[in-house]
């Protein structure tokens, strides 16, 4: 299938949306997001298990004097990653048009943009191509939560855009500088060629910093996230969503994709470093998550302490731990969505966003308290959800290369259990809170979260699909850098 | 005997084709001059507007037929080639969209049609001679000819005391710099012996350790550098920028930068390419430092033209990387850069022209306070300027800082894209300034405009209407707001257009790598 029309279709929708009057504008966006959805459906069920390499190729020249390639496909690393972009979109979509926007047409145009964007990042199989719409994804986000975010939007989203878009700079320098330093004739951009052109050890060094900070920040990771808090609190809720779902997922893929192929040499001298940032985040993330009070912070710190664990997966340099880490970038983007809908819910039913005014809507809201345990309960990685496959994969690779590492790791799946119990019991058990209005769900708010639900069931249910999906991507995604480290390996015994 | 001498004097050919660009701005600023004085009001306020506008679209035009020739002009003091050419291409769009910027603005009135129109048509033909030249009194007669008449531009809004000051200040400060650099070009002829670009690259070999030609350099560094806004001779920028008409400040903004980085092109380039080792390492130092002090300046400024005036100290330190380098990529970096420069500003500038004149806040941020509720086109326009100059993808501006980037890596210069990327970030926080107002503020209530605007500020418009930034009250700033703001859009999106302008500008200077 021809993975351009995937790509522009939301955008398309969003154009549309913005040129129709105010009222059909967002069922232009909902009916692109849907589009977008079955053919990703499709892409998903013709994608060949078998075979080696990009799938669904589209290579064109696009800037030739840059060597800047157009240059989409598919493969095991992303397939499910822009499965879950497609369904989070909808879910957003769906969501925004139950509520009532100001302006209209501009929100779905740029809500377009957003899909588009993240989808292009997570396409893109050219370095600069993936630089290009790293960066433009994040444009749509500065004015969703800029013009229809909640209280101090303005300064929290500055901070948010200017903290993100210094890594991401830094991310281009780096970028340009690997396409021109390699070695070889001509300057190119394309993945797979940069990757047979090993750039010198010395240069890689900086060059990986570089991109590390950019995808570090984006996460965030422990100690970069310090945009996080304010810009959570400022998003509109439909927003946070895909923002937290999909966008710091498309920072993990970005280590899997770009990183450890293309600077092996620079991983392996840099693994402790990250390993330790992955702790740090799982440790500090879990803490705070487990004393805010703030429901969407809780939220955003398990975030910092999941993608902790991605990072970990990633930088274990095993193939167990990147597939674990894989899984648990779909797992997280499929829980955080549905736990954000959820908060909204409960925020309108208790009038406030803190955990201390909620409490004892589950007698009244039995459906609404069964769809918040399975998403609790996922979010813990209790045995039999797909999370716990992945924590579990995470963990078995991190074993492997640092044990010690995996022992304090195991402590933050202990924690994650302690918060996710905490929220749920304050926010739907003990003593009814001030100003709740106990009310059952309706069914418009089960449009949006039943099918996100029904989906982590049955990811639960059947994880092996995008195991043996990913599998052979992921092997050759860490395979440079799982040679670099046997090599210094050797190095070190020889003498 | 008398014969003799008859021969051997011979007047210096003229190549008129390749000096029609030239012929056209000067033409049309005679032309302009004398109906400027016919007493009727249609032929003053309608007719000589058009004929600037033309002249500047006869001198494009004459340079589109003249593209692809390189010929040496008068005796060798100018050459025309595509580097000639394309740069005229950008400083007289800028002519001519600032034409239409100042059409029904106060200056043109207090100054008289035909004079500023004139004026600005002058200093162009200054631009023309300036990049052309082929020798150091060529060099200097050009970089006159553009200086001199702006002295009066930014003064032509004459019952306003910032324009006088402005006009004074560029006056007293450009005079200086252009003395600083005659004197500079008085060292370099004397190490070299020749005041020839060739005659001055064929000795450089022989004299690269001279101390002569080094205080030279630097003297003519630091001449162009008060022409580029390059820190720390860039002090004048805010001020000047502020205080003259808002058309006159697009049009130095673009086309004396484009001017000055051209000359510095040829003469660094070219004359001087064999002393890199001299004046690369200080030129790259003065490029950092134009791209911190640009970026921290343009911090916290309230006014749109001091911001933009800031923004564009700094957008000429990004361009510096691609001289400093001295290879053909980086000529062909800085000519493109030029040219995204060029929309970025006038649409930017365009809005600004549109806003001043609709609101009681003259170029004060609060002036576009609000504007993606009240006319979400020029909005718009505001934030494609805005996110090209940060360098935001999907825009020009980002395959230009891309391309800049590039040159420098390549050209062993990777701690120049460093600096680059670390002023783009600085930088962020001043454009999102503006695109916050414009999307995320209520707009400004007339009861602070009132205030804001006392007694003696009123719209320029009469009657400051409600509706005074619509389209059909100045549908010709308009023109240029959408059609600059295209631009940024599309040419970010299919550059090759503009690259293939830039190879053929970097093709034009021979003997680079």
């Amino acid at each position: 299938m021809h993975l351009s029309i995937v790509l522009w279709l939301p955008l398309a929708a969003g154009v549309v949306g913005a040129l129709l009057p105010g009222g059909l504008s967002r069922w232009a966006m909902v009916a692109g997001a849907l589009a977008t959805l079955v053919l990703t459906v499709i892409l998903v069920v013709d994608f060949d298990t078998g075979a080696a390499g990009l799938q669904d190729v589209t290579d064109e020249t696009w800037i030739s004097e840059l060597g800047i390639h157009y240059k989409l496909g598919v493969d095991g690393l992303n397939l499910f990653l822009i499965l879950l972009g497609a369904v989070l979109f909808l879910a957003s979509a769906v969501w925004s048009a139950m509520t009532e926007w100001d302006r209209p047409r501009l929100y779905y145009f740029w809500l377009g943009l957003a899909e588009t964007g993240v989808l292009g990042a997570l396409m893109a199989q050219d370095l600069a191509l993936f630089v290009i719409f790293f960066d433009l994804m994040l444009v749509p986000f500065l004015f969703l939560t800029g013009s229809w975010g909640g209280p101090g939007r303005v300064p929290a989203i500055m901070k948010l855009f200017i903290y993100t878009l210094v890594g991401s700079l830094l991310m281009l320098a780096a970028a340009i500088a690997t396409g021109v330093l390699a070695p070889g004739e001509g300057t190119t951009f394309v993945l797979s060629d940069l990757a047979a052109r090993r750039l010198p050890e010395g240069s890689q060094d900086w060059i990986f910093l570089c991109f590390a900070a950019a995808f570090l920040v984006k996460m965030p990771a422990f100690p970069l996230h310090g945009w996080m808090p304010d810009g959570y609190r400022a998003m509109p809720l439909p927003v946070l969503a895909v923002f937290s779902g999909i966008l710091s997922k498309v920072a993990a893929y970005g280590f899997l994709r770009v990183v450890l192929p293309l600077f092996p040499d620079a991983s392996v001298r840099f693994q402790e470093l990250m390993l330790l940032i992955a702790l740090a985040s799982i440790l500090y993330g879990s803490a705070m998550a487990f004393t805010t009070t703030n429901t969407r912070l809780v939220l955003g710190y398990s975030s910092v302490a999941q993608l902790g664990f991605i990072v970990l997966g990633i930088f274990a340099l095993r193939p167990e731990g990147a597939q674990g880490a894989v899984i648990q970038a779909v797992n997280h983007g499929l829980v955080v969505a549905p736990a954000f809908f959820i908060v909204g819910l409960l925020a309108a039913r208790a009038g406030s966003e803190d955990l201390r005014d909620m409490g004892g809507i589950a007698f009244r809201a039995p459906v609404l308290a069964t769809m918040a345990l399975i998403v609790t309960f996922a979010v813990l990685a209790m045995p039999g959800s797909s999370n716990f496959v992945g924590e579990f994969l995470i963990l078995l690779g991190v074993f492997q290369s640092k044990v010690v590492i995996a022992i304090v790791a195991f402590a933050g799946v202990v924690m994650a259990s302690v918060y996710a119990l905490r929220m749920f019991i304050r926010a739907l058990h003990n003593r009814v809170g001030p100003a709740v209005g106990s009310r059952e769900m309706t069914v418009r708010d089960g449009l949006v979260l039943v099918p996100l639900v029904a989906a982590i069931l049955a990811f639960a249910f059947y994880p092996q699909i995008a195991l043996d999906k990913a599998e052979r991507s992921v092997t050759q995604s860490i395979r440079a850098a799982q040679q670099a480290q046997g090599a210094d390996q050797q190095a070190e015994v020889r003498p | 005997m008398t014969g003799l001498v008859l021969a051997q004097i011979r007047a210096p050919t003229f190549d008129w084709p390749g000096l029609s660009p030239l012929l056209a701005l000067l033409g049309g600023a005679t032309i302009v001059l004398m109906l400027g004085l016919v007493r009727s009001r249609a032929v003053r306020e309608v007719l000589v507007p058009l004929l600037a506008f033309g002249s500047f679209v006869a001198a494009i035009g004459l340079g589109i037929w003249q593209l692809g020739e390189r010929s040496n002009l008068i005796s060798g003091a100018m050459r025309l080639d595509e580097l000639t050419v394309i740069l005229t291409f950008v400083f007289c769009a800028a002519g001519a969209g600032s034409v239409l910027l100042a059409w029904r603005g106060v200056a043109v009135r207090e100054a008289s049609h035909g004079e500023f129109y004139s004026l600005m048509l002058t200093s162009a033909a200054g631009m023309f001679v300036l990049v052309a030249a082929q020798n150091l009194v060529t060099l200097f007669l050009g970089l006159e000819l553009l200086s001199i008449p702006l002295y009066v531009l930014c003064a032509t809004e004459m019952q306003r005391a910032t324009s006088l000051e402005s006009g004074l200040k560029y006056l007293i400060i450009g005079s200086v710099g252009s003395a600083t650099l005659l004197y500079g070009l008085a060292f370099v002829y004397g190490a070299t012996g020749s005041t020839d670009f060739a005659g001055i690259a064929s000795r450089l070999p022989e004299v690269v350790d001279d101390p002569l030609l080094l205080t030279g350099l630097a003297l003519t560094l630091a001449g162009m550098g008060f022409k580029a806004s390059v820190a720390p001779f860039h002090q004048w920028t805010p001020d000047v920028y502020e205080g003259a008409p808002t058309p006159v400040t697009a049009f130095m903004a673009v086309a004396t930068k484009a001017a000055a980085l051209g000359v510095m092109l040829r003469f660094f380039d070219v004359a001087l390419l064999d002393a890199q080792v001299d004046w690369g390492p200080a030129l790259a130092a003065l490029a950092a430092i134009t791209i911190v002090v640009g970026n921290v300046g343009a911090l916290g400024q309230s006014s749109l033209k001091r911001l933009m005036a800031w923004s564009s100290v700094a957008q000429a330190g990004y361009m510096l990387a691609g001289i400093v380098v001295a290879t053909r990529l980086g000529v062909q970096a800085t000519v493109f850069y030029l040219a995204v420069y060029l929309f970025m500003n006038l649409a930017a500038f365009a809005v600004i022209v549109i806003r001043e004149r609709a609101t009681a806040f003259g170029d004060d941020i609060r002036s576009v306070t609000g504007l993606g509720a009240e006319q979400p086109l020029l909005a718009a326009v505001m934030t494609l300027a805005m996110l090209g100059l940060a360098g935001i993808p999907a825009t020009a501006g980002f395959i230009g800082k891309f391309y800049l980037i590039d040159a420098a890596v390549a050209g062993d210069y990777a701690w120049l894209g460093i600096v680059i990327v670390i002023g783009s970030m600085v930088s962020l926080a001043y454009y999102l300034r503006v695109i916050a107002a414009m999307w995320m503020q209520a707009p400004e209530t007339t009861e602070a405009a009132a205030v804001a605007a006392g007694p003696a500020r009123r719209p320029a418009l009469a009657g400051g209407a409600a509706d005074a930034d619509a389209p059909r009250a100045q549908p010709e700033v308009w023109l240029v707001a959408v059609v600059f703001g295209a631009a940024t859009l599309v040419f970010g999106i299919v550059p090759s257009p503009l690259f293939d302008l830039a190879v053929r500008a970097g093709a034009a200077l021979g003997n680079l790598f």
